[in-house]
């Protein structure tokens, strides 16, 4: 009698350790969580409507509207944001593998300031737009540069970049993404 | 030597009040209670930069920005609503200090009120199965194992003396 009622009082002391367990387990997947990295709303989402001079030609103006139709990646940068900096070398490799047309958006920039940069690190950008007041930057949600946001013929949003892109990004997100809005195309 | 460095601390506390209030100093208001009613607003919104500091605080470029914005709305006499949505459809809910109601968020709003009930049944279930086990009568069985452990203890002590 006695040993039998012993056994299931003494598992209910170790609930206290799987509650902890438990507990302890969002806290270790939380310390590998950014909380820099916002998830954004505009995801499957018309992108916002647009109308920016280009950074060449101050008299050009590029829409949303004009860009209907194609599949593009905006990328949002800036010549005084440093990881822009390393993200251009992936830019310039998208652009040489010509599998999406790039649009810049210089934010918040001195064109002076654009155009130098682009001289040394080569333009993959089939336009660059400028968004002096950081305004449109606003309508997208924009928080900190860089961004890119992936938007497809219907001009929906599809995916955010949030931060640099890298590398792997290429083959492991932008690529698939691509055959996929293609796909869904047809 | 004590005294300089209070004073120095106390200097730099009033010094880190001003900044919080300098934020501000670019808007015009009709009154006290207008700017009042602008800085109440903008204190609930969260700086997406410097996430701790609000709308109100934050002297990151984008929260200038997003101040410039929501002056402009403000002056355009949109209401409290309008200007919180214009926010929450460009940066998502994260924007707010305080999360709204709605599904996704129903585990945080009413998770401490449930595990408050689920602790508060546990205690009274515990309280009240610790009481049961003392008004625990013993069967004829028990009583004749007590007594023979007993005569056993008395027997061992017997022997040790």
């Amino acid at each position: 009698m006695i040993e039998e009622s012993k056994t299931p009082s003494r598992m209910r002391y170790l609930i206290p350790l799987f509650l902890f367990l438990i507990m302890a387990g969002f806290l270790l997947k939380g310390l590998f969580m950014d909380p820099r990295h916002i998830p954004s709303v505009l995801i499957n989402k018309p992108a916002p409507e647009f109308n920016l001079p280009t950074l060449y030609d101050p008299e050009k103006t590029v829409s949303k509207e004009s860009m209907k139709g194609k599949v593009w990646l905006l990328n949002v940068w800036a010549s005084w944001c440093g990881a822009c900096r390393a993200e251009h070398q992936v830019l310039n490799t998208i652009a040489g593998m010509k599998i999406v047309d790039i649009v810049g958006l210089d934010y918040k920039d001195e064109a002076v300031d654009g155009k130098r940069w682009l001289k040394q690190l080569g333009n993959p950008y089939t336009e660059v737009l400028v968004d002096k007041s950081g305004r449109t930057g606003i309508d997208f949600g924009v928080y900190g540069v860089p961004e890119s946001f992936l938007i497809d013929g219907e001009g929906v949003i599809r995916h955010k970049f949030t931060g640099p892109l890298y590398y792997p990004d290429i083959k492991g997100t932008l690529i698939p993404l691509l055959e996929k809005i293609k796909e869904g195309a047809k | 030597m004590k005294t300089v460095k209070l004073a120095i601390f106390i200097g730099l506390f009033f010094i880190s009040g001003l900044a919080g209030a300098a934020a501000l100093s670019s808007y015009t208001f009709a009154d006290q209670e207008e700017e009042q009613a602008f800085r109440e607003l903008t204190a609930k919104i969260r700086c997406l930069v410097c996430q701790n500091q609000s709308l109100a605080d934050s002297d990151a470029e984008l929260a200038n920005d997003l101040r410039r914005e929501v002056y402009a709305l403000w002056k355009e006499k949109k209401s409290e609503d309008e200007i919180v949505d214009f926010l929450v459809s460009r940066y998502g809910d994260f924007v707010l200090y305080d999360p709204p109601l709605k599904p996704s968020t129903y585990i945080l709003w009413f998770g401490p009120f449930f595990l408050f009930l689920l602790g508060g049944y546990i205690l009274s279930r515990t309280l009240k199965s610790k009481t049961e086990d003392k008004e625990v009568e013993l069967t004829n069985e028990d009583q004749q194992r007590l007594k023979t452990l007993l005569d056993d203890d008395n027997e061992n002590q017997e022997a040790t003396k």
